[in-house]
């Protein structure tokens, strides 16, 4: 009846995951107690879960990673905890099996659970108003994308107690991830978390792709996108390139698991090479699909807040561009010593160090952008700032690693985690928490705490420093990565030290959580009515904060790369005056068909775990079923009646001029 | 947006009878394959050659007679994404067979 789950399935004997659980439990029980006892079900369910409007499903993209960051980082802090106490013969606290997971989870959740949700909520939020758009191109597949996305976020956190997570690694390399070597559901969860949300991925660079490319306003030509846009358009690219890859190689996977097959195994010609060959093929992209729109953050917030028009506006596009090409002949650069010999590894090596030549001409961008200019040095241009020295660091010894002969002595040692925790936290993380900051007040109508920033800011940035040089040291002493333990009790300050650094990152994250409360209770005094709280220069500054649910109600035309600035300098500034006709805006429905197929996707992914078959086809079916329930329904668009707009638009006006 | 959300900017919709070339011709392409491997009287090069050729007409006729690929549609976008995509598959198959390759000689595996 339920496959291979049984009650021993659920480890009663791990304290850890206990009280997890248990913690868990009690903080998700508050929730619902809360939501019940307000009455606000009907509300999330309309508002929110139902919603297509794209800046509500960016906001949930970012609430969901900033949840998972947390659980991210408890498995990050466990592991730095681990590493400070098991010298010299001493086991520590976590025993191997576990110590496995709890890497393999730490980095399948801060790439695909924390990164990708934060880099696509602010698309999301972001990209339709930046061009002047009502919405995305395919609203219902926006909310399918996002519910499949939390299907696999919570098949994740469900191995957590039910059953375990896999202990492969977080890219779960053949042969190890095979059925002979991995005989338990953690290499399953694994698939099925990163089928399930892999798709709603795929979908979101199609939607995106297609909304940028389509639905720009009158006279945005490509050439006077703004950079962000330009950024997340190269992503979906990338998204649309490489995550077929990926599902292809995990279906291969699978079908060895599942069917007895042998792609991956070590007989019967299977050849697990080929695997490391076709995951670092999508997983090289991948890495790009993060940096590039935080590199697309830092030159919107160093514009703004220099009060100057970018430096070399194109050579930023075209440097973004030749990343995006350059992104997809370097994958070897993960597996030089496989044995692919001299020339193959001095092809790649090569090209990994060009990548260097255009991400430069980035920095030196900001760099010339900042000179000479008024430069506010709010928490947003600390983040860019913080992210020019660190990442700068990090592509430095990225180009070491590029070396086949260095990468000889530093492949698989420490060297290589501090090098991408380097250009990870350095590059995308403060990317992401300087674009939270900078366009929070679009989505909320309020701005968030400086002061709350800034410590978070400087936590963030001494923590890593203290958490990862010691790294590279420690690598060249020989350090390797995912050790459970290790004898050299020389190695053990230096490791201390490392868990100092994750306990200041800690007291970033915190002051994150403490800045967005801070925020919200002093909401009132840090309103922002104007829609335009940093003196903007890109269309999303012209909407309302938050916007209307159309955006625009009427769709601004453009002339230059900084439209919103420019209508800014025209003799007597730029006025939010009241239009004086309305027109019906034609928006798409809500519909209830995401949540509930991404419902029967959990059920399918569940059920293919546990070998629950009865559940697996019930779940397809039922996906099948609601999927044909949505492309026969014609009742998908609306018109928002003239009058609701004049209304929406009047209200709004009222509310600006009781603030002036 | 209606405008946007319905109309395809002059992507042909096919005909009756280019739906029928593109099925027949995708099962024809599918049995050719299926057929040189079932029947086993290929040699190892001969049927890798085969499949890999009729998979990728198999691309082309599902692009051109059910997606309708052309140069025309959609201000040429549709051409500029697919000779890019070319490009990139081109780099990814045939960075793989070499790296591949390199690593077979490399292990003596034949």
């Amino acid at each position: 009846m339920f496959g291979k789950l049984s009650l021993d399935s659920i480890p009663f004997h791990e304290p850890i995951i206990m009280v997890t659980a248990a913690a868990i439990g009690i903080i998700g029980a508050l929730v619902v107690g809360l939501i019940t006892y307000y009455r606000k079900w009907g509300y999330l369910w309309t508002e929110w879960v139902t919603s297509i409007d794209h800046k509500k499903i960016g906001v949930m993209y970012f609430l969901v990673a900033l949840v998972m960051l947390i659980r991210g980082f408890a498995d990050a802090i466990m592991m730095r905890t681990q590493q400070a106490i098991a010298a010299g013969g001493s086991e520590g606290f976590l025993p191997p099996h576990h110590y496995d997971q709890i890497f393999t989870a730490h980095g399948v959740i801060m790439i695909f659970f924390v990164a990708m949700p934060m880099v696509i909520g602010l698309m999301n939020l972001v990209v339709p108003l930046q061009i002047g758009a009502r919405d995305v191109a395919f609203p219902f597949m926006n909310n399918l994308s996002f519910w499949l996305f939390a299907v696999g976020m919570i098949l994740v956190n469900v191995s957590l107690v039910v059953g375990e997570f896999a202990k492969t690694g977080w890219l779960a390399y053949a042969p190890l991830s095979e059925l002979q070597y991995s005989p338990d559901v953690g290499v399953d969860y694994w698939i099925w978390a990163l089928q399930l949300s892999g798709i709603g991925t795929t979908l979101t660079g199609i939607n995106f792709f297609v909304t940028i490319l389509k639905m720009r306003t009158k006279g945005m030509t490509l050439f006077r996108m703004p950079i962000f846009t330009w950024t997340a358009l190269c992503t979906n690219v990338l998204i649309i390139l490489s995550f077929p890859i990926l599902t292809v190689t995990v279906a291969l996977l699978t079908l060895d698991r599942y069917l007895g097959m042998h792609f991956f195994t070590n007989d019967m010609g299977g050849s697990q090479m080929m695997y490391v060959n076709l995951i670092w093929a999508w997983g090289h992209p991948e890495v790009y699909i993060l940096i590039l729109p935080a590199f697309g953050v830092f030159s919107e917030v160093i514009a703004t807040f220099t009060k100057k028009r970018l430096f070399g506006y194109k050579t930023m596009v075209w440097a973004t561009a030749a990343i995006t090409v350059l992104s997809f002949i370097v994958w070897l650069h993960h597996f030089f010593t496989m044995g692919a010999g001299a020339n193959v590894n001095a092809f790649f090596g090569i090209m990994t160090m060009i990548i260097a030549i255009p991400t430069g001409v980035k920095i030196f961008n900001w760099l010339f952008t900042m000179y000479r200019g008024r430069i506010q040095f709010t928490t947003p241009v600390l983040w860019t700032i913080g992210f020019i020295i660190t990442f700068t660091l990090g592509g430095m010894t990225g180009v070491m690693l590029a070396v086949p002969g260095a990468n000889f002595v530093l492949h698989n040692s420490l060297f290589v985690i501090a090098h991408f925790h380097n250009v990870i936290i350095g590059g995308v993380v403060f990317g992401m928490m300087a674009g939270l900051t900078y366009w929070f007040p679009k989505a909320f109508g309020f701005t968030l705490s400086e002061k709350w920033g800034k410590r978070s800011f400087w936590c963030w940035l001494i923590g890593f420093y203290v958490a990862f040089m010691p790294l590279y040291a420690l690598s060249f002493f020989g350090a390797m990565r995912r050790m459970q333990s290790y004898e050299q009790t020389e190695w053990q300050p230096l490791m201390i030290v490392a868990w100092v650094g994750a306990v200041i990152i800690a007291m970033g994250i915190a002051c994150i959580v403490i800045q967005i409360v801070v925020s919200i209770r002093d909401r009132e005094k840090n309103r922002d009515l104007t829609g335009d709280p940093w003196d903007g220069r890109t269309l999303e500054w012209a909407a309302a904060s938050p916007p209307a649910k159309y955006n625009f109600a009427y769709l601004p035309s453009v002339e230059s790369i900084d439209p919103f600035w420019e209508m800014k300098q025209q003799p007597g500034g730029f006025k939010r005056e009241l239009a004086t006709e309305f027109e019906d805006i034609h928006m798409p429905k809500n519909t209830a068909e995401g949540p509930i197929l991404s419902l029967f996707a959990l059920f399918f992914g569940f059920a293919l775990i546990w070998h629950i078959w009865w559940l697996v086809g019930l779940g397809a079916i039922g996906m099948f079923v609601t999927f044909m329930f949505r492309i026969f329904n014609d009742d998908t668009d609306y018109h928002v009646s003239a009058a609701e707009v004049e209304q929406t638009e009047r209200e709004y006006h009222k509310r600006l001029e009781m603030q002036a | 947006m209606s405008d946007i959300h319905t109309s395809h900017d002059g992507a042909s919709h096919g005909s009756y009878k280019s739906y029928i070339i593109g099925l027949i011709l995708s099962i024809v392409l599918t049995l050719i394959s299926f057929g040189v491997v079932m029947t086993g009287s290929f040699g190892i090069p001969a049927m890798m050659i085969t499949v890999v050729v009729t998979a990728v007409l198999q691309v082309l006729v599902q692009l051109i007679l059910f997606m309708h690929l052309n140069t025309k549609s959609e201000g040429g976008w549709n051409v500029i994404s697919f000779v890019f995509t070319g490009g990139i598959l081109v780099l990814i198959i045939g960075g793989s067979l070499w790296i591949m390759h390199n690593i077979h000689v490399n292990m003596m595996l034949g």
